[in-house]
């Protein structure tokens, strides 16, 4: 009994989470931020490899870069399963998207 | 096939059943989020739009431990499939062939496993929480959830405390990770499964735990800690703690564990160094990584059969090994590692080589129409 609650509250809850998608977004995912110059471009780079070795190097070693769509998707992935703050993950594919 | 009362018989089935009904109602609810959201992926033109993968690892390994070789064929296929802005449904499988030969002489043989890790549908809903409903990598530690994958292990043979309150759990997760200052980023997971299950590829407890980590990206060090409690059988609890360090200097990544319950309790620490400062043979050196790994593993509460079911040594063990990775190329290597065991059960040498590969396929087109 005490299991079919369980399952029938995860299921209100999933619903709830789409019930909150379905309205309008704010856009949570990762974009190319607006830069004003070059200069700006290569600190963005600069920082997004440095986060990239922060974040990423703790585990596995550098892969090559991917074209950015399956990058967007990497790294939606990566933000999940290493909790990798939305900063650092929008700089990291800023990096290896570049 | 021994007598069963009747009533038990019925109990048998009633729990059986729920444990049918529970996981369909767990596939359903996947399912209705992916119908539910497609509209959203369709929706979407921009031209950096993220595309559903393929990817994982596939190995080839011979492990030799005491003198017996045992031949281990695996692939390990991930699904990522984003939807819309917020959403990700991602799936991992496992399977694996383990062959050995009989006991007398005789051709190779043994089980194909075949298992699913996780299949779970993310939602973000701001920068500071991603909410995670369906079948996920129970967050115990870091080597279940970040460093299992056979592509990014530095040695292949798991850790001895591995199976101490990791696997996968069946229910709900809350995480994420954000910036406290300049210097200091702090990550999270809650989880409760609320599911459990004996069956043989979709194993799970009923549980509830989290796990609260500290990144320093200046010194590039991570340390946290977990919990759990099982809500089942025993309502036993378990605690650990972790780190990780990447050292700015030189290209040395230290990892490692403790974790205690009922079960048992020890550590692990190691070792992966990448010789890309050795200033001969660089073109070969730069591929190479030496890893190293030490561990310890102090029998708990429960008799010996019950802990190798699980996974665990049956007796006290001490565990010494040593590793050399050459990467071919981008997700490619050749693995060879010698390890030595210290057991009351008796001491033996562990012998490993293989070959890990990672590979990534898009399932649509990668560039703008």
């Amino acid at each position: 009994m005490r299991l079919r609650i369980t399952i029938l509250l995860g299921v209100i809850a999933l619903a709830s989470v789409v019930g909150m998608a379905s309205s309008p977004p704010k856009s949570v995912s990762p974009s190319a931020p607006v830069l004003r110059s070059s200069e700006d471009a290569d600190a963005m780079r600069l920082e997004g490899e440095r986060r990239f070795r922060a974040n990423c190097g703790r585990c596995h070693a550098a892969p090559h870069k991917f074209p950015p769509r399956m990058m967007a998707t990497i790294m939606r992935h990566m933000r999940v399963r290493a909790t990798i703050t939305d900063e650092d993950m929008r700089l990291v594919l800023y990096y290896m998207t570049q | 096939m021994g007598f069963q009362p009747s009533s038990e018989k019925r109990k048998l089935s009633l729990k059986k059943w729920m444990h049918r009904r529970s996981l369909s109602l767990l596939g359903f609810a996947c399912l209705l989020v992916s119908f539910w959201t497609i509209p959203n992926l369709l929706a979407q033109t921009d031209s950096d739009r993220p595309v559903p993968i393929l990817t994982g690892g596939a190995g080839y390994f011979t492990f030799v431990t005491a003198g017996q070789t045992q031949l281990d064929a695996q692939v390990n296929p991930v699904l990522l499939l984003p939807l819309g802005d917020r959403w990700l449904v991602e799936s991992r499988a496992e399977f694996e062939g383990a062959f050995e030969r009989p006991p007398g002489g005789g051709p190779y043989g043994g089980p194909v496993s075949k298992n699913l890790d996780y299949l779970q549908v993310d939602y973000i809903a701001n920068p500071y929480l991603t909410i995670t409903v369906g079948r996920f990598l129970t967050p115990f530690g870091i080597f279940n959830e970040r460093l299992y994958p056979i592509w990014i292990r530095s040695l292949q043979q798991d850790p001895l405390i591995l199976p101490i309150s990791t696997g996968s759990s069946d229910g709900m997760m809350l995480r994420g990770g954000f910036p406290v200052s300049a210097k200091v980023n702090l990550n999270y997971a809650v989880y409760v499964s609320a599911v459990s299950t004996g069956h043989n590829n979709l194993e799970s407890d009923r549980n509830l735990g989290g796990r609260l980590g500290v990144f320093l990206p200046g010194p590039g060090l991570e340390v946290g800690g977990s919990w759990q409690k099982l809500l089942q059988d025993e309502r036993s609890e378990a605690f650990g703690f972790h780190f990780a360090w990447q050292l700015r200097k030189l290209p040395l990544n230290l990892h490692g564990e403790y974790a205690r319950s009922n079960q048992g309790s020890g550590y692990w620490v190691d070792a992966a160094y990448r010789l890309n400062h050795v200033p001969f043979w660089q073109n070969t050196m730069r591929r190479l990584e030496v890893a190293g790994r030490a561990e310890q593993f102090f029998s708990g509460q429960i008799n010996a059969d019950e802990a190798e079911a699980i996974g665990l040594p049956g007796a006290n063990t001490r565990e010494g090994e040593f590793g050399l990775n050459y990467y071919l190329q981008d997700g490619l290597k050749v693995v060879a590692s010698y390890g030595r065991q210290f057991s009351p059960d008796g001491n033996a040498n562990l012998w490993t080589t293989g070959i890990a590969y990672r590979f990534a396929i898009p399932l649509g087109r990668v560039s703008a129409p």
